[in-house]
């Protein structure tokens, strides 16, 4: 029997085992949306309120479900408005797969109504894109779009399908990719490389593990923590890497980066050998490269070839994934353990504690501060959560206080840092994992960026709750203004809308703190709640985040004030 | 001890040199933007460029000739690598191919007036008279861009040269090697899927 394009689209997506599609419609998608019509008891769509909406959701609901997230758009603006979270989950490895409608086919290249090259504009930020011309080559290419997009280190696809081949009728038959000749996902493990990589850890006396997104991409949480236990090793995270180990775990010494912990910022430059796996050295890790692990060899674990000697030459690169590279290392190195080095980071732990943790806390300031709102929730969550963070301040705070307690919880954009990202990722990530609580984190400016999703999270009754901490400015920008731009405040300072009226207005429960007494019961209330709730904290206007490594600058001169 | 970054390569990694990268692609429309997109994000300016099929049937072959450090475009080549239709990138220093350049040079019929000076020159640096019409003659001339040019060089001195065009590089390995058969080696490997 004959199938129109549209609807072989569909059958080919169930057979992806995809159930839920965030999107908005228009013109040159809209036979899809018809065959969608018929098809609503198999597939959930959620209706966002702009196409930024719907891809940042399919990213966070990728994120928390390690599944392939779909998303619908029209041509031209449709497509565009696409673009950022498609560059968001190409430089954060997150699988998508975008759909675009396309003008007719006959009329492409004539600057049509809505005609964009969406093909020419998502090539650099997709890890695949293909335009569809002709019906019968959807299954195909629905087929290798998904291979493509979960396999290997994971990235977005983009699939544009003109009008005319929605229409057009096709004899529908699927078969799954399982191959392609152009492309290896998997690359072959070395074991010369495991060997040599074992001698290594097995000779370190300062060894450190640097615990990369690659860790929870390739669920391999587990033998992480076999790894660490048996050589002894201790672990720190990158962003990212937030979740993929208990922060409670007894090797577990910290966040790197900018904002991240004292100790193993510092004990970078004095470790004899860094095991990184699954993570690429970004700058916001690495500070000055020149100053970086100066006395370190380096093992670097990672499934991208690309990554490797990118940005910090290895000593022994395994081209492998994490989980494979874990289970081949294990068994070769000894059982050891570092105790005293551990001592080393925890002694940095109790000076941090002591220069920041303790005063922003236990703060006896009469405004509230960033970090007791967080460190309340994770303790009230007791870590369990899935949270979900904007950027700027209120981000790197939540990733210094919240103590992630199970994987695939730290949603954030990490690489290309896109504000407005929080508040769709976390109703994506509500739907993708309906049984756990979801918190997305915003700044008072982040959630001005997607803000109309509240619609969406309304409509749809999506249960997550939303934390603004709002200090009426761009807070990140502002500390960099004060610390490096000589307080020159140039455009930092908001004058925002009253949240809580426009929470109303959207119908969904909120609640407003202003005063530091009224903390402890309006989160309780608002964790309790069953429903979606936005609880706006009025949080001190002038906060700075700290430790910091400024730009630039070697990871050895991370500053605690 | 010094750092392990970027900024410690080696002397002879920066060094600017010419490079050729060889690159084996499925025959595919759209993957040259693909792969331009690449060196354009580093701002590094392609000095030739040519497309072509090869022996086997659907596999196309770029060459791409570039002035960079080896720093860099182990990078590129590696980015281009990553690109899904790529089946393989291989960068190349001068001397570890065989490679050519076409020059055509349309000559104003009225150079040859003056004796048999300007087909000296041709038959010195073994040009190939390809036509001859009224008004003008077409030469063609195969060798390295040194070459091609040394020849217009020449001849531009009897401001005679109406028009002239270059290809770009055209370049073989000189290792022993057979597209068939890296391309069996591609399809045999198990790297399509996780083999845990």
């Amino acid at each position: 029997m004959k199938i129109q394009g549209s609807e072989a689209l569909l059958k080919s997506l169930i057979k992806e085992d995809v159930n839920t599609i965030f999107g908005y419609p228009g013109g040159a998608i809209m036979p899809i949306y018809d065959a969608l019509y018929g098809y609503m008891d198999k597939i959930n769509h959620i209706l966002t309120r702009h196409e930024q909406g719907a891809i940042h959701a399919a990213q966070g609901y990728s994120r928390v479900s390690g599944k392939v997230g779909v998303c619908f758009a029209t041509s031209g603006p449709g497509a565009t408005n696409l673009i950022t979270g498609i560059a968001d989950a190409q430089i954060d490895s997150t699988p998508i797969v975008c759909i675009t409608g396309q003008v007719p086919s006959q009329l492409l290249g004539t600057d049509a109504f809505q005609e964009c090259d969406v093909i020419g504009i998502s090539m650099p930020v997709t890890k695949w894109n293909y335009q569809i011309t002709n019906s019968k080559e959807i299954p195909e290419i629905i087929s290798k779009a998904f291979y493509i997009a979960k396999s290997g280190r994971p990235g977005p696809v983009l699939i544009d399908i003109t009008k005319d081949a929605q229409f057009s009728e096709i004899n529908f038959k699927y078969k799954k990719c399982e191959k392609i000749r152009s492309y290896h996902p998997y690359p072959i493990i070395d074991q010369n490389k495991v060997a040599k990589a074992a001698k290594l850890i097995d000779e370190s006396t300062k060894p450190m593990i640097l615990v990369g997104q690659g860790v929870l991409l390739s669920n391999a949480e587990k033998e992480l923590i076999e790894f660490s236990e048996k050589s002894g090793i201790p672990m720190a995270s990158t962003l990212l890497g937030l979740s993929a180990v208990s922060c409670n775990h007894k090797n577990y010494v910290g966040y790197l980066g900018m904002h991240g912990n004292y100790g193993p910022n510092v004990k970078t430059n004095e470790c004899d050998l860094i095991i990184a796996i699954g993570m690429r050295f970004d700058d916001r890790v690495t500070g000055d490269t020149s100053k970086y692990a100066i006395n370190a060899k380096v093992i670097h674990i990672e499934i991208d070839p690309s990554e490797i000697d990118k940005i910090i030459k290895t000593d022994v690169a395994i081209n492998a994934d994490a989980k494979e590279a874990l289970l081949n290392l294990i068994p070769e190195i000894k059982n050891s353990s570092h105790e005293n080095w551990i001592r080393e980071f925890k002694e940095c732990d109790k000076l941090e504690y002591k220069k920041i943790i303790d005063k922003e806390i236990n703060n006896k300031g009469n405004k509230i501060l960033m970090a007791e709102v967080i460190n309340k929730i994770s303790n009230y969550t007791k870590g369990n959560s899935i949270i979900v963070t904007d950027v700027g301040q209120h981000q790197m705070v939540t990733s210094r206080y919240y103590k992630f307690n199970k994987p695939n919880s730290n949603i954030t954009s990490g690489g290309l840092g896109t504000m407005g990202f929080a508040l769709p990722a976390a109703m994506g990530a509500k739907i993708g994992q309906p049984g756990r609580e979801v918190i997305a984190i915003i700044g008072d400016g982040g959630i001005q960026m997607t803000i109309q999703e509240l619609a969406t999270i309304a409509q749809f009754k999506i249960g997550v709750k939303i934390l603004i901490l709002n200090n009426n400015f761009l807070g990140m920008v502002r500390q960099w203004q004060e610390l490096f731009f000589d307080n020159r405040y140039s455009f930092t300072e908001m004058e925002n809308p009253d949240f809580n009226i426009i929470s109303d207005g959207y119908r969904i429960k909120n609640n407003i703190v202003e005063e530091k007494k009224d903390l402890d019961k309006a989160i309780k209330e608002f964790l309790k709640c069953e429903e979606s709730f936005l609880l706006n904290v009025i949080v001190e206007k002038e906060e700075n985040v700290f430790p910091m490594v400024p730009s630039g600058e070697s990871v050895s001169n991370i500053r605690l004030e | 001890m010094k750092g392990k970054g970027i900024y410690q390569v080696k002397s002879s990694e920066k060094e600017i040199k010419e490079y050729t990268l060889s690159v084996l692609t499925e025959d595919k429309a759209g993957l040259l933007n693909h792969i331009t997109i690449i060196f354009n994000r580093r701002k590094i300016n392609i000095n030739s460029l040519n497309v072509s099929t090869t022996e086997v049937n659907g596999v196309s072959r770029f060459t791409i000739v570039v002035n960079s450090s080896k720093e860099k475009i182990v990078k590129v080549v590696n980015h281009i690598n990553k690109l899904i239709e790529v089946l393989g990138a291989f960068l190349y220093e001068e001397n570890e191919i065989y490679f050519q350049e076409i020059a055509l040079y349309k000559l104003s019929s009225k150079i040859f007036m003056k004796g048999d000076i300007v087909e000296k020159i041709i038959r010195k640096y073994g040009a190939k008279i390809l036509v001859i019409e009224k008004n003008h003659t077409i030469i063609q001339k195969t060798g390295s861009k040194d070459e091609t040019q040394s020849l217009y060089n020449e001849l531009d001195k009897f401001n005679g040269i109406l028009e002239f065009a270059r290809s770009g590089r055209v370049a073989l390995s000189k290792k022993k090697r057979k597209t068939i058969n890296f391309l069996k080696q591609l399809e045999k490997t198990k790297s399509n899927k996780l083999n845990i």
